[in-house]
């Protein structure tokens, strides 16, 4: 970890300015929400879109060089730069996709983009923690948004139910982390990372540590929603609002992921082993279990959370690696996992008859022939899902497993390879739905905005092979900052 | 020293009888009651280890608000607890054998804070000292300054607690007349009142 | 054991002896300003009010007092027993206890902590438990209703009540009551205490005093046209003289805490020849008094307010004012360096 100087106080708002901006913003336009009232919800989405891409724009301008704020509670650097923007990006996605779905289903309130906003400031927050206690606030901002979001159909029983039970095993979670955090603390006498990292040696690791290091990577393991802590995952997607759950399956895993590698990359860079194991351990139980859990389901939304269950578990064999490699790896992963969810939930958005959404496979029997250009790109980020040649979800295998080869870990290879395969099954099994089955009935047409996303979404994926260079070169300017 | 002693076991006896109490009563709001004597009980031993500032803030905090709240629900559930009973029964032995690991952890690590010198190192010390400044100004000198990001994330979190809960629970409903006390005010006796000269026998 | 004597017992035993003295002089100030309540509140309405014992009425505190003490409490069958005794004790005893760290004259203090105010402010959060409880316990409607009310009213106002004691405290930069009266102190006499400055919070803070002790215009908790009494109707004798004597004495406190934080304590108006021959002690009670004569002309003037007109007064109007204050005051000393 980079020793930086202090920054005087005037650099240091210049260097927060993306998060100040989203926060300052979220708060002007709770006024004008409140004073103007639901009316204003529209406008106050697209000032919403508007706010994150300017703040996306204030992150690029960063310098990329690692400055510490706030007396070393907040760091800017390449890696944040990077997962920031992707953030972003997903954050301002999920609303443009939500307007659609918001105005059919009655739900236009204000709240709606000034949660999201707030909730983006706490995974900004999370990506540039560099402190135990601002890495717990951030979570905090962002968990706490996300709970009320998923609760935000009030009228429907399973929104609420998946708002509480979010709710209640988010506490929970958050309780190990913080317990781990106070054994951490009491250990090392610092909450800082780079204090922690240089208290925390091999020669010395003490059993408290070990104690206090297993609850962190327990709290951090629900917040990826890895195996074993990932059993919220399948009902709180189910029972959310879509756009809500395309917002939980894209921007919160990737700061949560990010949040995960800059704490252990660089608060206990000393003892790897240590930690290595649990997180092969997690990462190959999140593999397998997304890979047999998914073939039963005949609910999309449910498909996608075990999807997304074993996506992390892929993500997590390039942490395991430990090294540069692996983080670039890691890197490159969510930015393509993130690129695929925004499309497949662009199309799953667009499932709707003139009675309502639809939610279960098989009603996209024939879509191939009702809608031709719609199921190809969802074939296309279907099989990027699977990771099949030469698609962007290949690549991104690709570089994890290779990361680990590299780094000796030959089973977690070779298991990730495995499951890799039996997911495939089910991916597939809606390809053969889509093109081969008798069409259902035809659904309403695709709202332009989700064809927008799933345009770009299906373009990226499909085309990522002839120039993979900007993404793998910035990926691993990124992962450097981390060592 | 004594006395501190003396009041030191008063104080916590009292906090741990209280704490036991709150999960063994029977009736929910004598529960919240004891749990009440347990916050003022903590706010003595804080006042023991010199923070007066923070044993004082916990009694308006805690006592004062979160708790009054807290009974206000309480009162007005109904709460069987027959039910409760069933279910505690039911989930005693997940429930001990957690506690009983957590028991094990903390007496593993602070045994080994205790007999380990390099992690003792470790413990950091307070800044400033306390003999300097009063607790009260130890705390303003570094909550808005080298804490300011902290503070600033935590007033965040309480944002939207505030904003969840609203938008989870508010609804608008319609036709409800509401008091608008401005126009009650702005309304003049000649926009109500009209004065017409009857005369008599006559009628309007 | 004489060393032990003069360590830990005569300490404490002089301690007694102040709060003993304290406690004397509060409650028969308080027989006293209770007849004078009743005596203004008939003068507004032209009524003799009570003229019976003694010359005047005057020992008419003291007959009710006999009257309660040798009355039969009842219990009501279905009460929760406990509780229900303990809530008018928990009302006036954690009444009594705040007073032991107001200043009446410098120097004259049970004890002066150096975080006096805030010990105040906290014991006053607390005397909603009184009432919480009495309600609660005495299993009946009404009271029930009186203490939810209570609750939510007591809770109300204590938050703008805060927010005006941390912009009078950003002024004084002390939270000791002594340091607050003697950063008062100043060439012009009674135009330097904080009435004149703080104008809008010292409103906002009589008001809010007059909510937070469920006196009229906002005696919701015991309106007895709706709930008969409140939170009080299943009380009789020595427990409802111990309500009442909280409430008088929490009343008092809050007239004292005025007087220290808006009208300069225990100073004489100017400090010139006539004024500050008399001691300091007499000039705070002589503003307590004073404060207490304002709590009883509203309650004789000013209607009860409802339930939604309260919480709107609360909520909507002295919240932001007090919150805005805050920022106001802290401003202005810190760009015109006026910060202690």
């Amino acid at each position: 970890m980079k020793e930086a100087a202090t920054t005087s106080p005037f650099l240091t708002y210049i260097l927060a300015l993306p998060e100040i901006l989203l926060v300052v913003g979220a708060m002007i336009l709770l006024m004008v929400g409140a004073f103007r009232g639901e009316r204003s919800a529209n406008a106050i989405s697209w000032a919403a879109v508007v706010l994150l891409l300017l703040a996306a724009v204030f992150v690029l301008l960063l310098p990329a060089k690692g400055k510490v704020l706030f007396d070393g509670a907040f760091i800017v650097d390449s890696f944040g730069r990077f997962m920031k923007v992707l953030t972003l990006i997903g954050s301002a996605a999920a609303i443009v996709m939500s307007f659609d779905y918001m105005r059919r289903a009655r739900l236009e309130k204000f709240e709606y983009p000034i949660l999201i906003l707030l909730a983006t400031a706490g995974m900004m927050m999370m990506i540039s923690a560099n402190d135990l206690i601002a890495l717990y606030l951030g979570l905090e901002v962002q968990s706490l948004a996300l709970y009320v979001i998923a609760a935000f159909r009030t009228d429907s029983v399973r929104s609420s139910e998946a708002g509480l039970k979010y709710f209640v095993l988010g506490a929970l979670s958050s309780g190990m982390l913080l317990y781990g955090c106070s054994l951490i603390y009491g250990f090392t006498g610092t909450t800082g990372f780079p204090g922690i990292a240089a208290a925390a040696t091999l020669g010395q690791t003490n059993l408290g540590l070990i104690f206090g290091l297993v609850f962190f990577l327990a709290g951090l393991a629900f917040k990826v929603s890895a195996v074993p802590f990932h059993m919220w995952t399948p009902d709180v997607y189910e029972g959310a609002p879509t756009p809500v759950t395309a917002f939980f399956a894209a921007a919160p895993k990737v700061a949560a992921m990010a949040m995960f590698l800059r704490a252990v990359l660089s608060a206990f860079p000393e003892i790897t082993p240590q930690w290595q194991q649990i997180v092969v351990f997690i990462s190959i139980a999140s593999m397998i279990l997304g890979a047999f859990a998914a073939i039963g389901q005949t609910d999309i939304k449910r498909l996608m959370a075990y999807s997304s269950i074993g996506h992390m578990g892929f993500a997590l064999v390039g942490l395991a690696a430990g090294n540069a490699a692996g983080a670039q790896a890691v890197i490159i992963y969510l930015t393509i996992y993130l690129v695929m969810n925004l499309g497949v939930f662009a199309c799953i958005l667009s499932m709707r008859r003139s009675d309502g959404m639809v939610e279960d496979i098989d009603e996209l029997a024939g879509l191939s022939r009702n809608n031709p250009m719609m199921a190809f790109l969802l074939a296309m980020l279907l099989f990027s899902l699977a990771g099949i040649p030469p698609l962007a979800g290949f690549f991104a295998k690709f570089y994890v497993f290779l990361a680990a080869i590299n780094a000796g870990l030959y089973t977690l290879a070779v298991i990730g390879v495995l499951s890799s395969v039996v997911g495939a099954y089910y991916y597939l099994r809606i390809v053969k739905i889509m093109y081969f089955d008798e069409p259902a009935e035809e659904f309403e047409a695709m709202p332009g905005k989700l064809q927008a996303i799933l345009g770009v979404s299906g373009a990226l994926v499909t085309l990522y092979f002839f120039y993979p260079a900007p993404l793998v070169s910035a990926a691993s300017a990124a992962a450097k900052s981390l060592f | 020293m004594i006395v501190a002693d003396a009041f030191f076991y008063l104080f916590a006896t009292v906090c741990v009888g209280a704490g036991l109490m709150v999960i063994s009563a029977r009736n929910p709001v004598h529960a919240v009651l004891f749990l009440i004597l347990a916050f003022v009980n903590s706010a003595g031993l804080f006042i023991l280890l010199g923070a007066e500032f923070l044993a004082l803030i916990l009694i308006v905090v805690y006592v004062g608000a979160v708790a009054v709240l807290f009974l206000f629900v309480v009162m007005m559930l109904d709460v069987d607890f027959a039910e409760l009973r069933a279910g505690f029964i039911a989930y005693l032995p997940v429930g001990a054998l957690i506690g009983i690991v957590l028991l094990i952890e903390l007496i593993l690590v602070l045994g080994a804070w205790v007999i380990t010198p390099e992690v003792a190192a470790h413990v950091t010390t307070p800044t400033p000292p306390p003999a300097e400044v009063s607790n009260t100004q130890a705390l303003g000198q570094v909550l808005y300054t080298k804490y300011v990001y902290f503070f600033e994330a935590a007033g965040i979190v309480l944002l939207i607690a505030m904003i969840g809960a609203i938008v989870l629970t508010l609804h608008h409903k319609e036709g409800v007349k509401r008091q608008n006390i401005a126009d009650q005010v702005a309304r003049r006796p000649e926009d109500a009142i009209e004065v017409r000269h009857v005369e008599p026998g006559q009628g309007l | 054991m004489a060393e032990f004597f003069w360590a830990y017992v005569w300490p404490v035993l002089v301690i007694a002896a102040h709060s003993v003295l304290l406690l004397v002089v509060l409650l028969v100030l308080i027989a006293f300003l209770l007849l004078a309540d009743r005596k203004i509140w008939a003068a507004v309405q032209l009524r003799r009010g009570p003229n019976v014992v003694g010359p005047f009425g005057l020992l008419q505190s003291f007959a009710d007092l006999l009257k309660f003490v040798l009355k039969e409490p009842v219990i009501p069958a279905g009460a929760n027993k406990g509780v229900f005794l303990l809530a008018p004790l928990v009302s006036a005893v954690l009444a009594l206890s705040a007073w032991a760290v107001i200043p009446v004259s410098p120097g004259w203090a049970v004890a002066n902590i150096n975080v006096g105010i805030l010990y105040v402010f906290a014991i006053s959060s607390l005397e909603v438990y009184g009432v919480i409880m009495g309600g609660w316990a005495s299993n009946s409607k009404y009271p029930f209703l009186g203490a939810l009310r209570s609750a939510a009213q007591m809770v109300s106002y204590e938050v703008s009540i805060g927010f005006v004691i941390i912009t009078v405290l950003l002024c004084v930069g002390s939270l000791n009551l002594t340091d607050i009266v003697l950063a008062q102190q100043g060439s012009l006499g009674m135009f330097n205490w904080f009435w004149l400055p703080l104008f809008p919070l010292f409103i906002i803070f009589f008001v809010s005093a007059l909510a937070e002790t469920n006196r009229p215009p906002f005696d919701l908790p015991e309106a007895e046209s709706e709930l008969v009494a409140g939170f009080m109707v299943e009380y009789s004798s020595t427990p409802y003289l111990l309500f009442m004597l909280g409430e008088y004495v929490a009343i008092v406190l809050m007239c004292a805490l005025t007087t220290i934080l808006f009208l300069g304590g225990w100073l004489p108006p100017f400090d010139i020849a006539p004024f500050n021959w008399l001691p300091g002690v007499f000039w705070f009670v002589f503003k307590v008094v004073f404060v207490f004569f304002m709590f009883a002309m509203v309650k004789a003037i000013v209607p009860r307010y409802r339930y939604d007109q309260l919480m709107r007064l609360g909520w909507k109007v002295f919240l932001p004012l007090s919150l805005f204050m805050i920022v106001a005051v802290a401003s202005v000393l810190h760009f015109f360096d006026l910060a202690p």
